[in-house]
């Protein structure tokens, strides 16, 4: 009996042990790491000078403007997937021909790399070219933008890119929350003389409100990770003066190109803690509403 | 007129998908003289492969590289990296649904965290560590790492489809005497055909299409993956933008036949995580 007690345990190990060092271990270093002063190649002695790198990262323009255009590129983002999520999932849901063929189209970006994404979008939003000479043609010159070589709008362009690879995912997620509504609900509804808008707002869209925050606490933490997209479209530097620039793209140069390894550890830091913010609260729901884990 | 209506939504939804794939096919297929950015949304006059050609082998007078060895490098990345991932998430989900202990359910949620953590920060250390073992710019470590950040989403995807193989059954078999293993071997396994199609798949797309970690673990050309090596060929054929979108869709092809093929399993794992994209 006590093999089998044991034996659950022993399977689990290896996963359990890798992912103790690789994750918790990684991250504990990281942490102890952003207090020190390891911000070159050889340093002697290693010193723990407290929060003097976080100190110094909130002095740094480039780090401020990651800041900022995380939070301009979430606000784009995750708007930009939910109307396009909802509106697809329920002209989808609307009982019409070729469902499969629809589904498949919009959902296939999902199935590219960001790296792909971004070469693709970069020579679509080239300010000479691509989307502005469809809008000259459609007459809505007005609406040209230099996209992401525009200091003021290239995190937006970005964002664009990126609500064309995952608003597909975001309409598989309403889809599926749309097909979960009980019919009977919408009988009741009609018997009691519900209109078309009424029953909109008063059985559909609450009833898809854990979908809605699903959906965004995922693409948010999306948002605070977003790396690839931004080097493929706007450069390794993120666009023209780091203004597309983002922080995990900073932390990447900070460390790998410059060797100041306290210094990204403690921007990895800042990231850890947000991302933990959006999404421990988001496990304890899940777990606690028993669905879909 | 309303039916009128949502096919209008829906054939505008497809054309906002369909534009960049439009310009990405289109622009692969030109000669370079008919690239230009007035011509952009222009058929080409002529088809040709040549930068096809041009972004798989690279233009060897001029020392740039093509995208071929990195598509064999993703290759033999992505196999023992799926199959070793599927594997071990899979007894990882049985024993966590099927012979649930004392804090099993904590040590799970412990594990699912591991995926949503923004990589940056296991970075410095990872290098170290893969320096340490001698991994660090092989195909090897990089293997390893997606194996370990792979296993939260792959047990996920396991555990919750174990959860529905009855207690029953697994008690019965234990009263014939099989043991954990016998009963993964003769009972679980083969019921696992569905939800073993959904973690490969999920993980295949994740892993070819994966970027940082191929950036930051492999720094030599020959041996990295064909995303960081299409970023790099996007750098150096600044101009050739027949031959960037050629290899932006020789490197998302695998992906692309996966997902025509098996549409349906990619949106499950898809929904069934919720949780990464």
């Amino acid at each position: 009996m006590r093999t089998a007690r044991l034996a659950p345990v022993a399977l689990l190990l290896p996963s359990v042990v890798l992912v103790s060092v690789f994750v918790y271990g990684f991250i504990g270093w990281t942490a102890w790491l952003s207090l020190t002063n390891v911000n070159d190649l050889m340093v002697n002695p290693v010193r723990v000078v407290g929060l003097a790198n976080f100190t110094r990262l909130m002095t740094l323009p480039r780090f401020r403007i990651g800041l900022e255009n995380t939070v301009t590129f979430s606000l784009t983002f995750i708007t930009g997937c939910l109307v396009l999520g909802l509106g697809g999932a329920l002209l989808i849901n609307s009982t019409v021909r070729l469902e499969g063929l629809w589904r498949t189209i919009y959902l296939m970006p999902m199935a590219l790399s960001f790296i792909v994404t971004g070469v693709v979008w970069r020579w679509l939003m080239n300010p000479s070219s691509g989307l502005n000479l469809l809008l000259n043609g459609a007459g809505l010159g007005s609406l040209k933008s230099g996209w992401y070589t525009d200091p003021g709008f290239g995190i937006k362009a970005i964002a664009i890119a990126a609500v064309w690879q995952l608003s597909g995912y975001t309409m598989a997620m309403y889809l599926a929350g749309l097909r979960a509504i009980p019919a009977e609900l919408y009988e009741a509804a009609s018997v009691d003389g519900a209109g078309a808008r009424q029953t909109f707002w008063r059985i559909t869209m609450p009833l898809l409100m854990p979908v809605t925050l699903s959906a965004v606490i995922v693409l948010g933490h999306v948002s605070l990770k977003i790396f690839d997209l931004v080097i493929a479209i706007a450069g390794p530097q993120g666009g023209p003066a780091f203004s597309s620039d983002v922080p995990a793209n900073f932390m990447f140069q900070t460390v790998f190109q410059a060797n100041r390894f306290a210094e990204g550890a403690a921007v990895s830091v800042v990231l850890l803690v947000l991302v933990s913010l959006l999404v421990i609260p988001y496990l304890a729901w899940s777990f606690r509403r028993g669905i879909g884990w | 007129m309303k039916r009128g209506l949502v096919y209008l939504g829906l054939a505008a939804l497809a054309a906002f998908y369909l534009l960049p794939v439009y310009v990405l096919v289109v622009t692969s297929l030109k000669e370079l003289s008919e690239v230009s950015l007035e011509a952009m949304w222009r058929l080409p006059r002529t088809l040709t492969v040549a930068s096809f050609v041009r972004a798989w082998a690279g233009s060897p007078g001029t020392g740039t590289r093509g995208l071929g060895q990195n598509f064999w490098n993703s290759v033999s990345l992505a196999l023992p990296a799926v199959g070793l991932s599927v594997l071990m998430g899979s007894l990882n989900g049985y024993v966590l649904a099927q012979w649930r202990f004392r804090g099993s359910d904590t040590l799970f949620v412990l594990l699912l965290f591991g995926m949503f953590i923004p990589y940056q920060s296991v970075l410095i250390p990872l290098v170290r560590v893969l320096q340490t073992l001698g991994l660090y710019g092989t195909l090897p470590g990089l293997v390893l790492v997606h194996v370990v950040y792979g296993l939260p989403i792959t047990t996920l995807l396991f555990r919750n489809y174990y959860a529905a193989i009855p207690v029953a059954m697994v008690e019965a078999a234990q009263i014939d005497g099989a043991g954990i293993l016998g009963i993964y071997r003769r009972i679980v396994v083969p019921l696992s055909g569905p939800a073993t199609v959904v973690a490969v798949i999920w993980q295949f797309t994740q892993i070819w299409n994966e970027f940082l970690f191929g950036v930051v673990i492999t720094n030599k050309p020959t041996v990295q993956p064909i995303t960081v090596a299409l970023n790099n060929l996007a750098g150096s054929f600044i101009v050739e933008w027949n031959v960037q979108m050629a290899g932006a869709l020789l490197a998302a092809l695998p992906t692309l036949v996966v997902y025509a093929l098996m549409g349906r399993y990619f949106v499950q794992g898809l929904l069934a995580g919720s949780v990464k994209a």
